[in-house]
């Protein structure tokens, strides 16, 4: 007889703590369930069914994402009859929308032709941004679900391009609401909602309007918990070349004290794209505005790319050895003449500790005055 | 912050005061917002109708520069009504005596006479606040910016304490730092009177613990000037060299037209930054830094969490990093500075530096610590005082409410405070190469109220000229219901109209912190 709290999953027993869920007992134990619209920290909405399980006793299949588990429980996470429910549900989504990655099923000719044509001219309304990065396109893979038979219905509403930073492409849109959590219980922006029914259903922002025009403050949080390639990072769009090699690094923000953790994807020596690390303290795969988009100018053109010293009255170009001996010729010969005391440095809160501690060393050992201070306080 | 990030969600209560926190610390707001929608109780203390009052139970609306009498005022309800923390006082502070002395004239209706508080929202906050479990108070540079910022701070300091606040999860007094790496900067001893870890330069024991560590003599044991005072002397003609990095004073400053003259007046002024900013065009030599994506290193965020910077991209030609160049200039004037690498630094760091002496590189590897951690196997510090404070017992401070350095007059009639907006940061010299964040804050504004635009006869978008005693600027009024009758804001990010022309650069006594947040201005249609 199975003890209390604990539950069985594909005949293994697990114990579980009360008040958790069907999913959060598989998860925690590796088991695969695969989810859309569930969105961890957050109120489940059950919208997608794509997570349903097989249990014992009930009289339908149940999305266990939002199903409590409770002591004896039989469940079945992948029953022949959990699959084809699943199959289904992929198959109404792909077919719903502008879906025409790999899992349409073209014929192997006119793939790979317009594989080629796709190489060539990368243009975004042939193949979906987001392809080979999609948990609807993985899923797909994965039930082996194919809409070959099934006519592409075309969207309801035209892009939305006109917003800085973010591209809303509808007809990629499987209405799974994680970007409304996300807005709304996570970053508690309420800028955007569920709008319209039946096959008119769209995420509005405000009273159906333009994202620049609402309560948006740009956070990237919905687009970054898009499961499909609704949501597009306008820049990343435009510089991230598809099918070349990317790096990920994970940094600590440079704009304010929060610090949070980000992911900056790299391409060719260039920052394509920031997300917020979703495992790290202490925002959790949350960032703002700056921190996700205000990346711009690390590779401006108005970097400074030489030393400069002022020559009647202009800055020009000069060598690192010119630059450097001047400024310690000059530093020397004012500490000789006017003391040390007459002398400062302003060290910064915007470069790291490492930096810092070199600045006052070298004001307090080199310089041998305390004349040294940072404009935090301004 | 004595307390962590997360640990704010946590609380019952949570005060907000002087911070505009959803535009300053976008993703540290969440953390308000989503107590708020847990049913937590948010109070926004702040002149401004900012948009976190949207989520806030209530918003309190001082005049500017009258934190300490509202504080107080708080302090005097809760003694009154006999809701402080008996056995906190007992066992954890002492000055309580004095602090109830003091706190006695600041009735709800004395109070209310100088802040433009309703009596009852006093006695009403004082309930909240003193009642709940766990408070926490959050607080930015709308408290510090003052010629009273330090009192501000402590009297923060003391209405936690008297409700047995501090030192306890989901209670705790947190400053949000405005930059990335103002925590850093300061436990690296950046400041005039400290070494790291606020190691004091006039204390001997210390100043001989970093002539052996550096291997070096002479050291000064006289504490040195803050930036305010440099420029202060500069202007005068009595300091003669600056080392700028990473800086752009020249529009963060206060009343910059001073400022201007004061780094013109410099016998040699050195600027090493990522471009080329007002500063640096003033300066004889200009070096050309990496900015963070081009670094290995670490920052330390506003709650002590230290935390890695990797290096993700190659810098532009010829640019450094900060800390070699640094190094090459000492080396150059006859003092050897040389490291392999950054981490070689912190290493350095670790051992003059009790409160990161147990932080390594590798312990940081995947995720951050929190310092106070004084050896390697510490887990780190997350909420402070919990068992003592640092003097020992905390001491209550009796402080009593001054009038804001400058007030307005006939000719100057409106207050201005200064900040900032989500989509820029500081002088701009970053965000504004962004297309996107230019277009949703393309320029300067004059926030102001429906009220105050209808009396100057002025729409919302004309131009319009600001003055204050020290200088002027232009730029578009703004008519909003964030503004409240009497008070406009401007932000400082814009160098060309930069608020800090207006500005007083007057400052407060320890902290040297200007009083950016209430200055006198007028303001007129522009021809
Ligand atoms: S935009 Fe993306 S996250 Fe939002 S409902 Fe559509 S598919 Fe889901
Ligand atoms: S960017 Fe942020 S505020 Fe805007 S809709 Fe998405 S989650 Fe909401
Ligand atoms: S992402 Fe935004 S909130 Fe987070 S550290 Fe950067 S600026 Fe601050």
């Amino acid at each position: 007889m199975s003890k209390e709290n604990t539950i069985t999953i594909d005949n293994k027993q697990f114990e579980f703590k009360a008040g958790e869920t069907i999913l959060e007992v598989a998860q925690r134990n590796n088991i695969f369930i695969p989810t859309l619209c569930h969105l961890k920290g957050t109120t489940p909405t059950g919208a997608c069914r794509v997570c349903v399980v097989e249990v014992k006793g009930a009289r339908d299949l149940v999305p266990s994402c939002a199903a409590p588990a409770v002591s004896g429980m039989f469940v079945r996470s992948e029953s022949p009859e959990v699959i084809k429910a699943r199959k289904n549900i992929i198959q109404l989504m792909l077919a719903s929308g502008n879906h025409n990655c790999a899992i349409r099923k073209f014929e192997p000719e006119d793939w790979t032709s317009f594989h080629l044509k796709v190489l060539k001219e990368d243009s975004y309304n042939e193949l979906c941004p987001v392809w080979g990065d999609c948990k609807l396109q993985d899923l797909a893979y994965r039930y082996q679900v194919t809409t070959k038979s099934l006519p592409v219905s075309s969207s309801n509403y035209p892009m939305e391009t006109v917003n800085p930073f973010i591209i809303r492409d509808f007809s990629r849109c499987i209405l799974c609401g994680r970007c409304v959590q996300a807005c709304r219980e996570i970053q508690v922006n309420n800028a955007i909602d569920f709008g319209y029914r039946g096959a008119k259903a769209k995420i509005v922002a405000g009273a159906d309007t333009a994202l620049k025009n609402s309560d948006c403050v740009f956070c990237g949080e919905c687009v970054q918990v898009c499961p499909v390639g609704a949501l597009i990072p306008k820049e990343t769009f435009k510089n991230k070349k598809r099918f070349e090699k990317t790096e990920t690094v994970r940094t600590t923000c440079s704009y304010c004290g929060v610090g949070c953790q980000m992911d900056l994807t790299v391409q060719n020596n260039k920052i394509v794209q920031v997300n917020g690390a979703k495992d790290a303290e202490p925002n959790h795969g949350s960032l703002c505005v700056k921190g996700r988009y205000g990346y711009d100018f690390v590779a401006s053109p108005e970097r400074l790319t030489t030393p400069l010293i002022k020559k009647n009255g202009k800055l020009e170009e000069a060598s690192w050895d010119e630059a450097l001996g001047l400024v310690a010729d000059r530093f020397t010969e004012i500490k000789t003449k006017h003391g040390s005391d007459l002398m400062g440095v302003l060290t910064s809160a915007r470069v790291t500790n490492e930096d810092n501690y070199i600045a006052q060393k070298f004001t307090r050992a080199v310089l041998k005055t305390n004349n040294i201070d940072h404009c935090a306080r301004l | 912050m004595t307390n962590t990030i997360a640990d704010i969600e946590t609380a019952d209560v949570i005060l907000v005061t002087g911070s505009n926190t959803t535009e300053n610390h976008p993703v540290l707001s969440t953390f308000i917002k989503r107590a708020a929608l847990k049913g937590k109780t948010v109070i926004v203390i702040d002149p401004r109708k900012i948009k976190l009052t949207e989520h806030s139970q209530k918003w309190l609306r001082p005049n500017p520069g009258t934190d300490i009498a509202w504080i107080n005022g708080l302090m005097n309800v809760i003694v009154k009504e006999n809701l402080h923390d008996k056995e906190f006082i007992k066992n954890r502070t002492e000055g309580f005596e004095a602090l109830q002395e003091t706190v006695k004239k600041y009735t709800p209706a004395y109070v209310e006479e100088i802040t433009g508080i309703p009596a009852n929202d006093i006695v009403e906050t004082a309930r909240l606040f003193a009642k709940a479990e766990k408070a926490s108070i959050c607080y930015c540079m709308g408290i510090t910016q003052h010629t009273c910022g330090t009192d501000n701070v402590k009297s923060l300091a003391n209405l936690s304490m008297l409700c047995g606040h501090l030192g306890k999860a989901g209670g705790g007094v947190n400053p949000l730092r405005g930059q990335n790496n103002v925590q850093g900067a300061c436990d690296m001893g950046g400041l005039p009177n400290v070494f790291t870890a606020y190691q004091k330069v006039d204390d001997p024991t210390a100043v001989r613990k970093y002539e052996t560590a550096w291997n070096i003599s002479g050291l000064s044991n006289k504490p040195g000037l803050a930036v305010t005072e440099m420029i202060h002397k500069a202007e005068k003609g009595e300091f003669k060299s600056l080392y700028i990095i990473g800086e752009n004073p020249l529009v963060s400053d206060p009343d910059l037209n001073h400022a201007e003259k004061g780094f013109r007046n410099l016998e040699f002024l050195v600027v090493q930054d990522i471009f080329l900013t007002e500063t640096a065009k003033l300066a004889d030599v200009v070096l050309p830094s990496f900015c963070f994506a081009e670094k290995d290193g670490t920052f330390s965020n506003t709650e002590r969490r230290v935390q890695r910077v990797r290096k993700a991209v190659e810098a532009p030609g010829f640019a450094r990093e900060d800390w070699k160049i640094t190094c090459e200039i000492a080396t150059r004037m006859g003092t050897k500075m040389h490291y392999n690498s950054s981490e070689e630094i912190f290493e350095e760091i670790r051992k003059v530096t009790p409160s990161y002496a147990g932080i390594t590189w590798e312990r940081i590897e995947n995720g951050g610590i929190h310092w106070p951690c004084p050896t390697v196997d510490h887990p780190g510090t997350p909420i402070l005082h919990t068992t003592q404070f640092t003097r020992g017992k905390g001491l209550f401070h009796a402080i009593d409410h001054q009038a804001p350095a400058e007030v307005t007059d006939a000719q100057y009639p409106l207050i201005l405070t200064t900040g900032r907006v989500l989509y820029h940061y500081h002088t701009g010299s970053m965000t504004m190469k962004s297309n996107g964040l230019n277009e949703m804050s393309p320029e300067c504004f004059v926030e102001i109220s429906q009220n105050d635009a209808a009396k100057l006869d002025i729409d919302d978008g004309e131009m319009v000229n600001v003055f204050s005693r020290r200088g002027k600027i232009k730029a578009k009024l703004s008519v909003s219901s964030k503004a409240v009758d009497g008070t406009v804001f401007i932000p400082f990010h814009f160098a060309k109209a930069a608020a800090n022309r207006l500005t007083n650069a007057k400052i407060d006594p320890v902290a040297k912190i200007p009083e950016f947040k209430v200055c006198a201005i007028t303001i007129q249609k522009a021809a």
